[in-house]
C-alpha cells in the first residue's frame, strides 16, 4: 500500500505541459482555468456584439448595419453572453472553488469533466460561424421564438445545435458537482456547514438539471419542426406557436436563477470576508436560495402576459412571482445584517459585492415592476424590460464574477492583484454600467421598443447617452483584462489567507493552490 | 466512495433524460389541460352577442321597389318585396340584377325612401349603391343591402318603402364622386 502510495504520489506530480495538457487535463483547476478563459473570450464576442448594437442605436435612423443584421446582432449578443459566458464563468468558478471549499481532492468525474468543457469551444464555433453561412445567423432573438425561428436559414440550425452541445456541457457539469458535493465532502462537513456558494452551486446544478433537457426538447421541436415535417409550432398543421413560449419559459425562467444563485453564493463569500463577521442567517439564506429554486418553476408564464391568458392564469403567475421577492428579500437582508456593525474594509472585491447589492436590488425592484400584469402588459418588450434584465445579469451575475475573480485570484495566481487597477476598474464599471442602463428605463417608459434598429426622434438624446456608456463599459473592461494578466504575470506574494475575514477550506492551502490539493481530506470539526 | 459517485451518477442522469422526454410530454399535457380547463378558449366569445337596441314593440314593414333608366337593358328587382322588421335589428335583403345584353354596362344604383323623412334613420352598414356595378354579358349578380332602422323613427310611420332606381354610367366609373353625390341620407 505504501508502495503503491509512493509511486502515485511521483506519478501524480508529474506536471503535463504544453497544448496537451490543456487538451487533456482532469485536474480540475487547470479546467476551472480553461472554464473562465473561455468564458471571458466569449464574454468580449458578445461585448463586441453589443457594441455593434449601441453604436446603430448611437442616433436615430440607420447608420450602420440592414435591419436583418441588426437582429442578428441581438439574437447572438443573448446567446452568447447566456450559454458562453455567464453559465461558462459559474461553471469555472464551481470547479476551481468546489474541491477547494469541500475539501475534496478533485472533481467527482474528471474526465467527464475535461469533455464536459471540451464541448464548448465547438459550440461556440457554431454559433460564431452561423453569421458566415447564407442567411446569416439566426435573428429570432435569444428565445428564438416559434413561429420565427422555424423559417429561418441555415444560421439557425447552427444555434440549435449549439444549444444543444451547450446543454449536454452543462448537464454534464452540473452532474459532476452535484456528485462532488453530494459524496466528497471532507469528514465532518455536513451539508449546514457548507460555504454558501457551494450550496448555491448544489441548487444551480439541480436546476441545470432539470431545466436543461427541457430546453434541448424545445429546440429538437423546433429542428423536426424545419426539417422533419412535424407540426409541434405550425397552426396549420394542428400545432400552436405559444407552445414554443410555455416550453422554453418552462426553461427560460429557472435559467434566469441558474445564472444568480451561484453570484448570491460568490457574494455570501465575499461580504463576511470583508465585513469580518460571519454570514448573518446561514440557514435562512439556504433555505431561500431553494425557496427561489423551487417558485422557479411556477413562474414561467409572467414572460407571456401578452400571449391571451384568462385572467385567472395572468393573477396567478403575478402572485406567484411576487411571491420570490420574499426569499430574495431576506437574502438582501442578510447580506445587509453581515454588514452591520462590521469591521469593513472596502477592497475590490468587497466593492464589486457591495456594487452588486446596491445594483441587483434595483433590477429586482424593476422585477417587481414587471411582475404585475397591467403594468407588464405596458412595458412587455420595451426597453423598460432590457434595463430590467441587463440589471440584474450585468450588475447581479458579471458583477458576482468580478467579485469573485479578484477575492480568488491570490489563490489561484499566488498573487495579489493591483489594488489600483481593480478598484479603477470598478468604479469605471459602476458608472459606465448605469449610464448606459439607467436611461433605458426612461425609454422603455416612453415606449421605445426593444429589438429595433431605428427608433423615433424623441428618444435620440438617451440613446445617445446609453451608447456611450455601452462604449466606456467595454473599454472598462480591458483594466479588468490588464489587471488579470498581470496578477498571473507576477506581483506581490500573496499569503496563505490575504482577507483577514476569509474562513473556508481554501484558506487553508498555499497560495498558489497547489496543483493537486486535499490528496488526505481535512477534517472539519 | 467510487461506487457512490457512480450510484449518484445514473440517478442524476436518469433524471436528465426523464427530464429531456417531459419536455415532450408537455406537448398532451398542455393540450390537455387547455381542453379540459377551457384556457385556450379566450378568443371564442361565451355567449352570442345580444343587440340590446332593438325596440320589440314596434313592428314596421318595408317595402322593396327596383327600377331602371336610361334603357339599361338590365332585369333588375328585389329577391322579396317585403319584410316586417323592428326598428333597432339588424336587417338584411338582397336584389338580384342580370345584364341582358351583350357587352358590359356599368350601372349606379341611387336609392329613395317614402315616406322621404324615413330616409334619415337608414343606418346602412353595406349597400350594393356604395359602388359602381359593373355587368358582363348574361351575368346574374345578388346584391345586398344591410341595415338597421334606428329606433328614433316618428311613431306614426309603419310601412317604409326602399326603392333603388340603376342608371347607365357611360366611360370610366368615378365611384368615390358618384358615392359621395349620390349617397343622400345613409
Amino acid at each position: 500500500m505504501e508502495a503503491v502510495h509512493g509511486h502515485d504520489h511521483s506519478h501524480d506530480h508529474h506536471h503535463p505541459t504544453g497544448l496537451t495538457r490543456w487538451l487533456m487535463t482532469t485536474n480540475h483547476k487547470d479546467i476551472g482555468t480553461l472554464y473562465l478563459w473561455f468564458s471571458f473570450a466569449m464574454f468580449i464576442t458578445g461585448g463586441l456584439l453589443a457594441l455593434g448594437i449601441r453604436a446603430e442605436l448611437f442616433k436615430p435612423g440607420m447608420q450602420l448595419w440592414q435591419p436583418e443584421f441588426f437582429n442578428q446582432l441581438t439574437t447572438m449578443h443573448g446567446l452568447i453572453m447566456v450559454f458562453g459566458a455567464i453559465m461558462p464563468a459559474f461553471v469555472g468558478f464551481a470547479n476551481w472553488q468546489i474541491p477547494l471549499m469541500i475539501g475534496a481532492s478533485d472533481m467527482a468525474f474528471a474526465r467527464m469533466n475535461n469533455f464536459s468543457f471540451w464541448l464548448l469551444p465547438p459550440a461556440a464555433a457554431l454559433l460564431v460561424t452561423s453569421f458566415f453561412v447564407p442567411g446569416g445567423a439566426t435573428g429570432a432573438g435569444w428565445t428564438l421564438y416559434a413561429p420565427l425561428s422555424v423559417q429561418q436559414g441555415m444560421g439557425m440550425d447552427l444555434a440549435i445545435f449549439a444549444v444543444h452541445i451547450m446543454g449536454a456541457s452543462s448537464i454534464m457539469g452540473s452532474i459532476n458537482i452535484i456528485t462532488t458535493i453530494l459524496n466528497m465532502r471532507a469528514p465532518g462537513m455536513t451539508l449546514m456547514k457548507m460555504p454558501l456558494f457551494v450550496w448555491t452551486w448544489l441548487i444551480t446544478a439541480y436546476l441545470l438539471i432539470a431545466v436543461m433537457p427541457v430546453l434541448a426538447g424545445a429546440v429538437t421541436m423546433l429542428l423536426t419542426d424545419r426539417h422533419f415535417d412535424t407540426h409541434f409550432f405550425n397552426a396549420a398543421g394542428g400545432g400552436d406557436p405559444v407552445l414554443y413560449q410555455h416550453v422554453f419559459w418552462f426553461f427560460g425562467h429557472p435559467e434566469v436563477y441558474i445564472m444568480i444563485l451561484p453570484a448570491f453564493g460568490i457574494v455570501s463569500q465575499v461580504i463576511p470576508a470583508f465585513a469580518r463577521k460571519p454570514l448573518f442567517g446561514y440557514a435562512s439564506m439556504v433555505y431561500a436560495t431553494a425557496s427561489i429554486a423551487i417558485l422557479s418553476f411556477i413562474v414561467w408564464a409572467h414572460h407571456m402576459f401578452v400571449v391571451g391568458m384568462p385572467a385567472a392564469g395572468q393573477l396567478f403567475f403575478m402572485y406567484a412571482t411576487m411571491l420570490i421577492a420574499v426569499p430574495t428579500g431576506v437574502k438582501v437582508f442578510n447580506w445587509v445584517a453581515t454588514m452591520w456593525k462590521g469591521s469593513m474594509t472596502f477592497e475590490t472585491p468587497m466593492l464589486f459585492s457591495v456594487g452588486f447589492l446596491f445594483v441587483f436590488s434595483m433590477g429586482g425592484f424593476t422585477g417587481l415592476v414587471c411582475a404585475i400584469t397591467p403594468i407588464d402588459i405596458q412595458i412587455q418588450d420595451t426597453y423598460y424590460v432590457v434595463a430590467h434584465f441587463h440589471y440584474v445579469l450585468v450588475a447581479g451575475s458579471l458583477f458576482a464574477l468580478f467579485s469573485g475573480t479578484y477575492f480568488w485570484l491570490p489563490k489561484w495566481t499566488g498573487h495579489m492583484y493591483d489594488e489600483k487597477l481593480g478598484k479603477l476598474h470598478f468604479w469605471c464599471s459602476m458608472i459606465f454600467f448605469n449610464l448606459t442602463f439607467f436611461v433605458m428605463h426612461f425609454l422603455g417608459l416612453a415606449g421605445m421598443p426593444r429589438r429595433v434598429p431605428d427608433y423615433a426622434t424623441q428618444f435620440a438624446d438617451f440613446n445617445m447617452i446609453a451608447s456611450i456608456g455601452a462604449f466606456g463599459f467595454g473599454l472598462s473592461q480591458l483594466i479588468f483584462l490588464w489587471c488579470v494578466i498581470k496578477c498571473i504575470k507576477g506581483g506581490e506574494k500573496a499569503p496563505a489567507k490575504p482577507w483577514e475575514g476569509a474562513d473556508s477550506l481554501e484558506w487553508t492551502l498555499p497560495s498558489p493552490a497547489p496543483y493537486h490539493s486535499f490528496e488526505t481530506p481535512p477534517i472539519v470539526k | 466512495m467510487i461506487s457512490d459517485n457512480r450510484r449518484t451518477f445514473v440517478k442524476l442522469t436518469v433524471v436528465a433524460f426523464a427530464m429531456f422526454g417531459f419536455g415532450f410530454a408537455l406537448v398532451p399535457f398542455y393540450k390537455k389541460l387547455c381542453e379540459e380547463t377551457g384556457l385556450n378558449n379566450i378568443l371564442q366569445k361565451s355567449e352570442l352577442p345580444a343587440n340590446t337596441q332593438v325596440d320589440n314593440s314596434r313592428t314596421l314593414t318595408l317595402e322593396f321597389d327596383g327600377n331602371l333608366r336610361n334603357e339599361l337593358p338590365w332585369k333588375f328587382r328585389p329577391t322579396q318585396t317585403s319584410v316586417k322588421v323592428h326598428p333597432g335589428q339588424l336587417v338584411q335583403i338582397t336584389y338580384e340584377v342580370r345584364n341582358e345584353s351583350a357587352e358590359s354596362v356599368k350601372g349606379q344604383a341611387i336609392p329613395s325612401y317614402g315616406p322621404q323623412l324615413a330616409g334619415n334613420y337608414f343606418r346602412k352598414l353595406d349597400c350594393f349603391c356604395f359602388s359602381t356595378q359593373e355587368l358582363k354579358p348574361g351575368e346574374v349578380r345578388q346584391m345586398p343591402v344591410v341595415f338597421v332602422i334606428h329606433p328614433d323613427l316618428p311613431k306614426d310611420v309603419n310601412t317604409i318603402t326602399l326603392s333603388y332606381t340603376f342608371f347607365r354610367v357611360e366611360g370610366p366609373a368615378k365611384p368615390s364622386a358618384a358615392v359621395a353625390g349620390v349617397r343622400g341620407p345613409v
